[in-house]
């Protein structure tokens, strides 16, 4: 898709043209609208995790605490090993990044830039597995990881990123087509190794669609629900989204403490999206992924 | 020259080894895997045992699984279009010429970034029937909010609505398309006269057609696998095997977890699994095929 180009060309010149009062004020009124109903969920959720059980129990219910109580904040991080569940998330954030950095410019270029037989094929399977629904493999990658012993380890969760991830190779893919052909030909004559090409040469400049890929797959390690829930089964192992379960209990929801839980485990990916909120846009663009 | 294209293929070959083995173990060996295990009764422990085609004939009779299908289909069927149209419409809000629309851009795009499992908390929070904001919200207008979910009539759109919340990278994509459409198609029409609503009938919505149709085939194979929303608005200490009041939010994929590590009938799941394989597919090939009749392709 050319959008990218599109959307980034477009972004400079986007023409702050007032055409007629009457366009521009539903305009505004449209965004005005959907900016609120867009965010209304998250400041209720930040306004509850301040408040009193009595005021979260409150009835009409008011967005705004009385008074603000950090009580939650202390119940959250108690009732559940909070610290441990961020240190577990954290580290398997930084191995799959890692790994996702590794692997995938490797296929990447391949695909890309060498010319061999077969590699229509191999491109066609990458982006045909990227349509494929999970669950498809699941049970049967689960019984592998069962068979080896290793279900209940954190490899099943970690090891695929190393072998690559149909989406981000596509992704490098794209933008290592662009890459000018003499550039590679001239450090081929100058007597370039191979690998020496890739790692001092296309690698270097990579790094734009490699923030965009790091930063995916942060997000999606940080959030991913399905494979921890799956494969860990000590608690001590626990990461934060089947962590979280813990609020809920014979007697109902601790919602002021889930709150409060639900906002220190969203601030880091909210910090990642400002800080890297370009590389997101372009990732999307020219993707789709998602 | 032979070995000159044979050290190229090696070489193209190392460079992509990685995904090639990871194809090989994660995804090409396990679905012909699930194929041969969804011919057997596994249960972890014991040897699989080869039943011929039972597993399949079993879904025919099991009530759960059907009840699952629908609710599936249900929520594809509504889920899907919904979200197309809300996508459309934040896009071009977002693509009006004002000042600012990089911050509505964040605004709309910032819950897709959210862990699932925080989205759902939340709205699990804001859709409580007693305490909720929805209610309260829907009260504003005059509405009486129901019991979101309690009620099975109400649990499916509970899922729809926190849906809505997150159509944001679907919104960026059709962004980019609006943007794609050059602008003197809209200028010739207007010279010709054509209103505001004939020039996005006939200019917009066909110059958007191939991004539609990829927005189609994502939501609805990402419809159809829906498993972690409706897991979780539907959870509860006490039953693991829950699907919401009278199975309502029962999703196929719910139903094929259940069975694959509640119930540990590995067969009969990997029999699901091939079922929603097939299925999806043949979905999928279905709108592929009919998008001959109305996506616009090369009008450039």
């Amino acid at each position: 898709m050319a959008s990218a180009e599109a959307l980034a060309r477009s972004r400079r010149t986007v023409p702050v043209r007032r055409r007629r009062g009457v366009t521009w004020a539903r305009g505004y009124t449209g965004l005005a609208v959907m900016t609120a109903a867009f965010l209304l969920p998250f400041a209720i959720m930040v306004a509850t995790s301040f408040k009193s059980p009595q005021e979260v129990f409150q009835f009409p219910p008011r967005l705004l605490p009385e008074r603000y109580v950090l009580d939650n904040y202390g119940e959250a991080t108690s009732v559940m090993p909070f610290w441990r569940y961020l240190g577990n998330t954290l580290t398997l954030c930084a191995v799959t990044v890692l790994g996702s950095v590794l692997s995938c410019p490797l296929v990447a270029y391949s695909l890309a830039k060498l010319q061999w037989r077969g590699r229509g094929v191999v491109f066609f399977l990458v982006v045909a597995t990227m349509m494929l629904p999970p669950q498809v493999t699941l049970i049967p990658v689960y019984l592998v990881w069962n068979k080896l012993g290793l279900a209940g380890t954190y490899l099943p969760l970690v090891l695929p990123s190393f072998l690559g991830t149909p989406f981000f190779i596509f992704l490098l893919r794209q933008f290592l087509v662009n890459l000018p052909d003499e550039l590679l030909e001239a450090a081929r004559i100058d007597g370039a190794s191979e690998w020496g090409i890739y790692w001092r040469l296309v690698l270097p400049l990579t790094r734009p669609a490699l923030i965009t890929v790091a930063v995916f797959q942060f997000v999606w390690t940080w959030t991913d629900f399905l494979s921890p829930l799956i494969y860990l089964n000590d608690t001590s192992q626990f990461t934060l989204s089947v962590g979280l379960y813990n609020f809920f209990s014979e007697h109902g929801v601790a919602w002021g403490p889930l709150m409060a839980a639900c906002v220190m485990f969203a601030a880091p990916a909210l910090v990642i999206f400002v800080l890297g909120q370009r590389y997101f846009v372009d990732g999307i663009a020219t993707s789709g992924l998602k | 020259m032979p070995s000159d294209k044979r050290r190229r293929l090696l070489l193209g070959l190392a460079f992509a080894s990685p995904w090639l083995l990871g194809f090989a173990l994660l995804i090409g060996g396990p679905i012909l895997a699930s194929a041969v295990y969804s011919l057997t009764d596994f249960n972890l422990f014991q040897e699989p045992n080869f039943v011929g085609l039972a597993n399949y004939r079993e879904m025919l009779g099991d009530e759960r699984f059907w009840k699952s299908l629908a609710n599936t289909a249900w929520l594809t069927a509504i889920g899907v279009p919904l979200s197309l149209v809300l996508s459309l419409g934040c896009a071009m809000l977002l693509n009006l010429p004002v000042r600012g629309q990089p911050l509505f851009r964040a605004v709309v795009y910032l819950p897709t970034i959210l862990p699932i499992v925080v989205t759902t908390y939340v709205w699990r929070w804001l859709m409580n029937a007693q305490y909720g904001y929805v209610n309260e919200v829907a009260g504003w207008i005059g509405l009486e909010g129901p019991a979101w979910l309690e009620d099975p009539s109400w649990t499916k759109p509970a899922i729809l609505l926190m849906g809505a919340w997150g159509i944001g990278s679907s919104s960026v994509v059709y962004l980019a398309a609006l943007r794609d459409v050059p602008r003197e198609y809209y200028e010739a029409a207007k010279v010709d006269g054509a209103g505001a609503w004939s020039r996005f009938r006939r200019i917009t919505l066909p110059m958007i057609t191939p991004v539609t149709l990829f927005q189609l085939v994502t939501g609805v194979i990402a419809y159809l696998q829906i498993f972690t929303q409706p897991f979780l608005l539907a959870q509860t200490r006490l039953n693991p095997t829950g699907g919401g009041p009278d199975d309502s939010m029962l999703s196929y994929s719910m139903y094929l977890f259940q069975n694959a590590f509640v119930y540990l009938k590995m067969g009969y799941a990997s029999a699901m699994a091939w079922v929603l394989f097939v299925g999806t597919l043949a979905i999928t090939a279905v709108i592929v095929l009919s998008a001959r009749r109305w996506v616009h392709y090369g009008l450039r």
